[in-house]
């Protein structure tokens, strides 16, 4: 029985010491982000009227916010939301970017035309505010609407990367011996032009997912996308960034653990390529 | 003194050695061949010598120059000697002149590049050394700029660049491998005219035995970092001793005599040489000592069991088969334009069942242009193309998928064509998945297929990073048979491979054209390659057959001028052969498709059309030759476009 190239990939992988700590700590993450919560009698919506701006104690582990909520339980739900985001759409977008670009780059002419008007007419639009008038409108409708925004404004420009080099992947010979074994386009895409811009679309990946979390936090700060009482790493930076030397307890857990998570999806993306790449 | 003494040259690459111990002399106006395969070590020995190697290498022994150590001198010391006293002749012309400069100022800047002269003397001399190289009017060619310039010029003008100051000792490394064959002959002349005139020593590195035989007068053989034969041009040719250099000789593809006998097996891995003598597991007469100790190199090979030749095998008994009816391939005036650029204008032939058909021509006939044309499946510009009976033009997007089964592609580059990130697996079963066949079946036929090209089974699970060239592009023959088509076709099945393993490749595909019954269409530009490979061979020239016919009548009575001088352009392993032989020269280089002239578009260079009367020429001129049966004394299928080849054949 011949291995399979997933699990080829999967050893290699488990090999990398760096991208499998960078898995480890995702996970870790993800633990505390969903299992956290039930460690503390505090909730995310609890407001504490007995303790304004406390510092740690062994009531709040975190300390309290100005208002009277629990850092912990903010901090942790702040993980939840800014995972999910960060993570769906670096997926998303890069997912777009990939297919848009490459289907573009490979078929050319009025396949290509098309989609890089589509491209160019979404660069030119002034992503901040459609977001922000688009959130406002639909608020109630939950994350969901929030990751799609966020990712139709990311994928433009991988997709003209993408698109570039999917051109001049386009003349190679395996390519060409695949067009004339009579292999499909989309399968051409799929198996033989993706893969093999593999690194490329891990690295944007990787960016994107900070990129989201970044721009998901500028967006609450101005009053979009996540929005009080509800919490993001992001949110709880900005509430917290004001009173950073006075109260540090307010806004450094979750500045760490925006680094963390960065950080992780970085060694995860860094192994999967190096194990993806090794053939 | 000797120009050039190198002793004990050894170079590694962090752990893996690359050069291991190589030691030679070089007279003034010598020429040392050092001949060797890929990862022989023979370019990084060159390199070594010009101090040229990135610094992780390193580099230990002695390099000396008209007796000076050159091995541990700075770069600045180094500069002072490269380019002065040692020149360096690269591979490819192409990336070695500044494509903004003019040619005379980039030789003028050589020649003042080690100071003592004023412009004005420095571009005189650049005229003078353009003359010496034999580029025509030397006065308006040094005002142009690379790019108007052929691949042939512009070694020319590396050649004049090379010799600007006089050199001890020129290397040069395949100076002639990425050139046409005609071109290559004018710049082998070219090279015995600079020796002549600056009797420097030439340490001529490459692998083409041919280019050896004809220029060196002694000749070291490497193989796996080390020489393992030397002595002089005759012996090594006539008296070999060592089998390694017996079986590259048999190895080479003549244009006359039997066929190529492969030498089983690869060179091994640099990183993991065997305790012995690193040909031991490719060698017939290995013994107990040559597993356990690397012999040194005493007089003339580096041996335990020095050998002597073997006659080459007869040609085979001349069972050339009947040409079978069944038309495979048909092709009638196709042309093909891009922009004002007439690739290919007008080119007839047929493939029938079962046989093998050779496209051959210099860069820029069209050959590979005709093929991917074919291979397209569409509608051609003008012209039909017929594929198992079908007009391809009018074909629903159905029956070509279907028809897609029936013609396969082979590339040149093995390891361009395959997928690096598929493994062998999938790269054989994605043929059978396109076309739809069940999982199972494709299993069973992927490992049908690594027997049919002789792999092991447990290659299937392996990435082809992991395989040697030969194999690598058994698996590229292996992908095309999967289909089980009618007919193959192949864009430089052998040039990229190694000569120990062409063989190889060449006996499998005649076993499986025996075996299999499919019909092959094979793009090539070694003739002695085609030779060995086809049955019919059709020699282009700017877009156009000059001459088609079986292999036996096109090398027995060349008919055309062009085919004549392409072969009597291609070197021979044979000393006393290459050296004794006259050439026909063919002045000027192909010229570019944009500017087919009218008439014969071969009369330029050709060598008949000067001999001819004022009368004659007029025709050529005016008309252009259509192919047309070569007539008495040639053979019977041979056709010729040439107004006047019957003065060629006697």
């Amino acid at each position: 029985m011949i291995p399979s190239r997933g699990s080829a990939v999967a050893r290699r992988m488990v090999r990398d010491r760096s991208g499998v700590s960078g898995f480890a700590l995702l996970a870790l993450l993800f633990l505390l982000a969903f299992a956290g919560p039930l460690f503390t009698r505090w909730s995310w919506a609890d407001t504490d009227f007995t303790a304004f701006r406390d510092p740690p104690s062994a009531a709040h582990w975190l300390g309290t916010t100005p208002s009277g909520r629990d850092v912990y339980a903010l901090t942790v739900r702040g993980l939840q939301k800014s995972l999910l985001i960060g993570l769906t759409v670096a997926t998303v977008s890069t997912g777009l970017a990939a297919v848009v670009g490459a289907f573009a780059g490979y078929l050319g002419g009025r396949t290509d035309r098309i989609l890089m008007a589509l491209v160019d007419l979404f660069l030119v639009l002034p992503a901040f505010l459609v977001i922000a008038v688009l959130s406002q409108s639909a608020r109630g409708h939950g994350t969901l609407l929030l990751v799609v925004l966020l990712a139709g404004f990311l994928w433009m420009v991988t997709a003209r990367v993408v698109r570039g080099m999917t051109r001049s992947l386009r003349g190679r010979e395996y390519v060409l011996a695949a067009r004339f074994m009579g292999v499909s386009a989309p399968r051409i895409v799929f198996r033989h032009l993706l893969p093999n811009l593999a690194s490329l679309l891990i690295i944007d990946a990787t960016l994107n997912v900070s990129a989201a979390i970044i721009a998901e936090s500028a967006l609450s700060y101005f009053g979009f996308g996540v929005q009080p009482p509800d919490s993001s790493l992001g949110t709880v930076i900005a509430a917290g960034s004001g009173a950073a030397t006075t109260a540090p307890w307010l806004f450094v857990p979750a500045a760490s653990l925006l680094v963390c998570v960065v950080l992780a999806v970085n060694l995860a993306g860094d192994g999967l390529r190096d194990a993806l790449d090794a053939s | 003194m000797n120009a050039l003494e190198v002793g004990d040259l050894r170079v590694r690459f962090g752990e893996v050695p690359a050069v291991r111990g190589v030691g030679f002399a070089v007279a003034p106006g010598e020429v040392l061949g050092l001949v060797g395969e890929s990862g022989s070590g023979k370019s990084v020995t060159g390199l070594a010598v010009m101090g040229l190697l990135p610094a992780r290498a390193t580099v230990t022994g002695s390099v000396r120059l008209r007796g000076a150590e050159l091995l541990g001198g700075t770069d600045r010391e180094l500069s002072r000697v490269r380019g002065r006293d040692l020149a360096m002749i690269f591979q490819d012309p192409q990336s070695a002149l500044t494509p903004v400069h003019r040619i005379g100022d980039q030789i003028a800047e050589a020649v003042r590049a080690h100071g003592g002269t004023t412009r004005s003397r420095a571009w005189r001399r650049a005229l003078d050394l353009l003359d010496l190289v034999g580029v025509p009017d030397a006065a308006r060619a040094a005002r142009a700029y690379p790019h108007q310039f052929s691949g042939g010029m512009r070694q020319r003008v590396m050649i004049a660049m090379a010799v600007a100051h006089d050199p001890a000792v020129i290397i040069a490394d395949e100076p002639t491998t990425a050139l046409d064959v005609t071109v290559q002959a004018q710049v082998l002349e070219v090279l015995k005219t600079a020796r002549q005139a600056t009797g420097a020593a030439i340490l001529m590195i490459t692998h083409d035995l041919g280019v050896v035989a004809g220029l060196a007068d002694r000749v070291l053989v490497m193989y796996a970092g080390r020489v393992v034969e030397s002595g002089t041009a005759e012996e090594v040719f006539y008296r070999p001793r060592m089998p390694y250099t017996i079986g590259l000789l048999a190895a080479t593809p003549l244009l006359d005599g039997g066929p190529p006998v492969p030498i089983p097996g690869g060179p091994p891995p640099s990183g993991a040489l065997p305790p012995g003598c690193p040909f031991e597991p490719r060698c017939r007469y290995a013994s107990a000592p040559c597993r356990t100790t690397e012999p040194s190199l005493t007089e003339r090979a580096a041996c335990h069991n020095p050998q002597r030749p073997q006659p080459r095998p007869a040609e085979g008994p001349g069972v050339r088969r009947t040409r079978s009816a069944d038309v495979i391939l048909q092709v009638t005036g196709l042309r093909r334009a891009y922009g004002a650029v007439q690739a290919v204008d007008g080119v007839d032939f047929e493939v029938r069942a079962g046989e093998t058909l050779a496209l051959v021509g210099e860069s820029g006939c069209g050959k590979t242009t005709t093929l991917m044309e074919i291979l397209a499946l569409a509608a051609p510009q003008a012209g039909r193309i017929v594929v198992l009976g079908r007009d391809v033009s009018a074909l629903p997007r159905q029956a070509r998928q279907e028809l897609r089964r029936d013609l396969q592609i082979v590339f040149q580059d093995p390891a361009a064509a395959l997928d690096p990130r598929m493994r062998i697996a999938d790269l054989l079963a994605e043929p059978l998945r396109a076309h739809g066949v069940a999982e199972p079946e494709v299993e069973r036929r992927v490992c049908e297929l690594l027997g049919l090209v002789g792999l092991d089974p447990d290659f299937a699970g392996r990435f082809p990073r992991g395989l040697s060239g030969g194999q690598r592009q058994r698996i590229g023959i292996a992908r095309a048979l999967a289909l089980r088509p009618r007919l193959i076709v192949l864009d430089e099945p052998v040039s990229a491979l190694d000569v120990s393993v062409q063989a190889g490749i060449m006996d499998l595909l005649a076993t499986l054209q025996l075996n299999l019954g499919v019909a092959y269409l094979i793009v090539a530009h070694d003739l002695a390659v085609v030779r060995h490979l086809a049955d019919r061979v059709a020699v282009m020239y700017l877009g156009r057959i000059a001459e088609i016919g079986s292999v036996e009548a096109v090398y027995g009575t060349p008919a055309h001028p062009y085919t004549r001088a392409l072969l009597s352009a291609i070197p021979v392993p044979d000393p006393r052969l290459e050296r004794g032989r006259s050439r026909v020269l063919l002045p000027g280089d192909p010229p570019g498709p944009a500017r087919a002239p009218a008439g014969c578009r071969f009369r330029a260079r050709c060598p008949l059309h000067t001999e001819l009367g004022a009368a004659d020429r007029e025709r050529c001129a005016a008309e252009e030759p259509r192919l047309r049966p070569a007539g008495a004394g040639a053979g019977a299928d041979q056709s010729v476009a040439c107004h006047y080849s019957e003065g060629l054949i006697r």
